[in-house]
């Protein structure tokens, strides 16, 4: 069953050939689930939908007033057998689907760390939301772009994502689930990309006027590949600390990418600190953390107390 | 002296809106030049604007959620439009500015205004003469609750003229719609149209739940009641338990906005979160306030044009309310993407699917309520054919997003436009049209044109479906929702034949349109006048009466003794009661609605552009105006037993003409 699953998109995207059809054509474990998913649904709900899309058709031109060699029951309205499968089967079928429903949602609940084969390493990568742009920050790496995210190929990708201006949605739509960003929370993230390529990244929750323009691409390539682009982001001279970030912050249209060799550590809890009453929770050890006069003078990696 | 309002507020530099104003205006002034020239102003007065009748309220409902579905649709046309030319480096003829104030007014004119007004207005035509009642339980607030949603109505048109509309989707998710993004007047506009047509909801939720509990004619227990009757109670329900949480949601983001509070700004404790889990708390129910109605049109339609009781009348009950339950326990579903616990993310799917459970087998029992019928195919019936097919493929692709790792990719894209629109349309739409022209001639006393309403039926279902597939594909080509401009080639084909699909809706309205013009041209003619009452040969009792029906509705209150009483007297050949006429007890009409609705409007267009001194005077007319109308004791009075006489001759003659032409 689950073999045939496989093969099923392929119809549709047959028909489309040509296009790319993005959530029909997954570039990551999560987003194979996805799709897996989904198409297992469309199918099981087909087979309720066609025959009653026939039935309906059947029966109307069948019993049609014109047609006087249909029988006809003006009196009847009941039948216990027919309310037995009316209510069975699609109860049958939502239960199947509900089990699917309950393994899916905690297998690939997107807070779920994952894990490869061989147990790489995952990368670490911060996402702030900004108006209009992404904002990617890779804290082991020490290094942020604007409006592009690199990574390598089978290795989890751990987000953190939070905003520093409205509500929006982070979403790759090739590598799978979305999740919000929103100002003062830190959602979490959890994907991997299988092989290289270039991926269109969106914002799915609408955020005002440059919204149509808050992409990004993401570019997946061999590990060693993104070593070497990581060396290079490291050469370059823009900084991204206190003093900088406000001005990439500002409200900007179709932002152009740019490359952050030095990041500040901390910066990402400082931005969920700020809507918080400069408190942030460390996702990992559950503690509260006090960022002092956060995203200004003070350097926010001195100003950090338990 | 004008708060924030000066001539700078007007729209002048966009040459649509001008436009637009120049095509209101003349239009409005043609209509207000034809009453005063043929000297209808105290007709209109006397007949319609002060009436408290439940039929002609219902007419008003009817017409204001028409001109709504033009001003929705101008909006919806000109967003395809947009996405259509935006490709590649163009920029289309809308800027965001207007662009993101466009598809919001759509959002909330359809809903609202056009789906809300809709819904009520055939609730109010319908659910009377079905209980065998004279009025509903509250005739005065009946008129107060229409002039609430003209008002709303009103006011959001206006922001097009004057100011602005929101530009944050028709929800106005915070904090994009507080204060520090959202800094002009489109919130505020928002919020004072949704907030007073929402007291007008409310007000007819708990009138007509009222209506149905208390006023069904003797013998007419819960299991006799019509099944459209027995939505638009579940209905009224839904209204009383989820508007209060609408208004509530609302009122914190005014407070938000005006006061400067911190319900839903991104600092100070405020959270997003809060006012997304509120305002699904009550949206989730909405959509299911205005499609259960539609449900209950539909069971009638088919009975009716099956010839043949409904088939699992008490299966449909049941289902009705299961559904009614089930609808306060998914909105969770909105947000699968908020990074709620797996646990909680799968109880609100599997509920949502739950639903389909209910819904499935409510297609089942009209599929086999026409199973061994005599269908007959007039154009309602089209409509519900129609509606069978695309629902059940709405309600499909709604389950497929109800599972949480779907809706992770799917949420906010075009498959979700879709979708919605798939049930919307295919459901709530084709139910009311459906439901137009099968009681149309209640209202009017003659028919439709079936020609027209089949051709406006199949130009609004194949333009539904070449309008909306191009959408789920775009979706599953990760096309996000609410996009201005776009540079992705695959999207461009698609985006053409979606206008296409635009397009043959707009022919659509056409035909309904001119159906309309045909049909009141050719009310005369005798295959379309119903002289008995009876057109289709019903089943309820609302075929028991004249076409239109008399102010109070029944001479004589009937006896009911079972389900579809009036088709089995009909068919055993039993003549009507019998009983002696008694004078009549009727509500008066009145002019409070009228005027506590100019004041509403006064309050809240004030509201909206601080202007606090006139907003006081809004405030203070509307208490006024209360406190004078529950001092008034001059409000009912008795139809004399010679009037009900002469009416109840005239449609005697009415009748014998009509067996005479047979």
């Amino acid at each position: 069953m689950k073999k045939l699953w496989r093969y099923l998109p392929a119809l549709p995207a047959l028909m489309l050939s040509g296009c790319t059809v993005d959530l029909l054509q997954p570039r990551g474990p999560v987003a194979v689930m996805n799709r897996d998913v989904m198409v297992a649904e469309f199918v099981i709900m087909m087979l309720v939908v066609v025959p009653t899309c026939v039935a309906t058709l059947y029966f109307a031109w069948k019993y049609r007033a014109s047609n006087k060699e249909a029988e006809y029951l003006p009196t009847w309205d009941h039948s216990t057998a027919i309310e037995y499968v009316i209510w069975g089967v699609p109860a049958i079928l939502i239960a199947f689907l509900g089990a699917i429903s309950w393994w899916s949602t905690h297998a690939y609940d997107p807070y779920r760390p994952l894990q490869t084969d061989d147990n790489v390493k995952p990368l670490n990568v911060q996402v702030v939301s900004l108006d209009w742009k992404w904002l990617f920050i890779y804290p082991d790496l020490g290094i942020a772009t604007i409006n592009q995210l690199d990574v390598p190929t089978n290795t989890p990708l751990d987000f953190q994502i939070t905003s520093d201006s409205v509500m929006t949605s982070f979403f790759i739509p090739r590598l799978g689930s979305m999740i919000y960003a929103m100002p003062g929370q830190q959602t979490q993230l959890h994907l991997i990309a299988s092989s290289p390529g270039d991926y269109l990244g969106e914002a799915s929750q609408f955020s005002g006027r440059g919204f149509s323009d808050m992409k990004f691409r993401t570019l997946a390539m061999d590990p060693a590949q993104f070593n070497d682009w990581v060396e290079k982001v490291k050469s370059g001279s823009e900084n991204l600390d206190d003093t900088t970030y406000p001005k990439y912050a500002a409200p900007q249209e179709a932002a152009p990418v740019q490359y952050f060799a030095h990041v500040q550590p901390e910066l990402f809890d400082g931005i969920v600190a700020k809507y918080n009453n400069g408190m942030v929770v460390d996702k990992t050890t559950g503690k509260v953390m006090h960022m002092q006069s956060v995203l200004n003078a003070a350097p926010s990696d001195t100003g950090m107390k338990e | 002296m004008l708060g924030k309002l000066s001539f700078s507020a007007i729209p002048l530099d966009v040459p649509i809106l001008v436009g637009t104003f120049l095509g209101v205006a003349v239009i409005g002034l043609a209509v207000l030049g034809a009453v005063t020239y043929y000297g209808k102003w105290g007709y209109l007065w006397r007949d319609w604007l002060t009436t408290v009748d439940h039929k002609r309220l219902a007419v008003m409902y009817i017409i204001l959620a028409i001109v709504m579905l033009f001003r929705g649709f101008a909006d919806a046309i000109m967003m395809r439009t947009q996405l259509a030319l935006a490709y590649n480096g163009n920029p289309g003829y809308l800027p965001p500015h207007h662009y993101d104030q466009v598809f919001s007014a759509h959002g909330t004119i359809m809903i609202f205004f056009m789906a809300m007004a809709f819904m009520t207005g055939l609730m109010n035509l319908v659910v009377p003469l079905q209980i065998g009642a004279r009025d509903v339980a509250f005739p005065f607030l009946n008129s107060l609750s229409f002039y609430m949603t003209l008002v709303g109505a009103l006011l959001i048109n206006i922001s097009l003229f004057i100011g602005e509309f929101a530009q944050c989707g028709w929800l106005v998710y915070p904090p994009l719609s507080e204060m520090q993004f959202s800094p002009g007047v489109g919130v505020d506009y928002y919020i004072w149209a949704v907030q007073i047509s929402g007291v007008g909801t409310l007000l007819t939720g708990v009138n007509f739940f009222t209506t149905i509990v208390k006023m069904r004619a003797p013998g007419m227990g819960w299991m006799q009641m019509p099944v459209f009757t027995w939505t638009a109670f579940c209905t009224t329900v839904l209204i009383m338990v989820s508007f209060p949480v609408l208004t509530v949601t609302l009122a914190l983001l005014s407070l938000d906005r005006y006061l400067g509070m911190h319900f839903f700004t991104n600092d100070a404790g405020g959270n997003v979160m809060l006012y997304l889990s509120m305002i699904w708390t009550w949206g989730h129910p909405e959509v299911y306030i205005l499609v259960i109605p539609a449900f209950g049109v539909f069971s009638e339609v088919t009975a009716t044009f099956s010839q043949k009781p409904l088939f699992g009348y008490k299966t449909m009950v049941y289902a009705t309310c299961s559904i009614m339950v089930l609808s306060f326990v998914v909105w969770v579903h909105h947000f699968f993407t908020m990074g709620a616990g797996a646990n909680v993310n799968t109880f609100f799917g599997i509920m949502t699917m739950i639903i389909a459970v209910p819904t499935g087998v409510k297609i089942f029992n009209w599929l086999f309520t026409m199973y061994k019928g005599r269908v007959e195919f007039t154009a309602p019936m089209y409509w519900t054919l129609g509606f069978m097919i695309t629902f059940s493929i709405g309600g499909m692709t709604g389950v497929m997003m109800a599972m949480p790792a779907a809706d992770w990719i799917l949420h906010n894209s075009l498959f979700l436009i879709a979708h919605f629109h798939n049930v919307i349309i295919g459901g709530v739409y084709f139910g009311y049209i459906a439901g137009m022209g099968f009681w149309f001639p209640k209202a009017f006393g003659f028919k439709l044109n079936e020609a027209w309403g089949k051709r406006a039926f199949w130009c609004w279902f194949v333009g539904f479906y070449l309008a909306f597939v191009p959408l789920y594909i775009l979706g599953l080509e990760g096309m996000t929702r609410r996009m201005n401009h776009y540079d992705n080639p695959d999207w461009y084909p698609w985006m053409l034949v979606a206008e296409a699909g635009a397009i043959v809706i707009a022919c659509g309205i056409v035909c309904q349109l001119t159906q309309l013009y045909v049909s009141i041209r050719d009310r005369n003619l005798p295959e379309n006048l119903d002289l008995t009452g009876d057109p289709w040969n019903g089943r309820t009792l609302e075929w028991s009466i004249s076409s239109p029906p008399p102010a109070y509705n029944f001479a004589v209150i009937p006896d009911i003794h079972g389900l579809d009483t009036f088709h089995t007297e009909k068919q055993l050949g039993l003549k009507a009661h019998g009983k002696p006429l008694a004078p009549i007890h009727m509500p008066k009409n009145t002019s409070a609605g009228v005027f506590i609705g100019l004041f509403s409007f006064i309050l809240g267009f004030a509201s909206v552009w601080y202007i606090w001194w006139l907003a006081a005077i809004g405030l203070i007319g509307i208490v006024a105006t209360m406190i004078l109308r529950s001092a008034n004791r001059d409000v009912d009075y008795y139809v004399p037993v010679s009037e009900i006489e002469h009416n109840e001759e005239v449609y005697s003659r009415r009748i014998a003409a009509a067996q005479a032409a047979e």
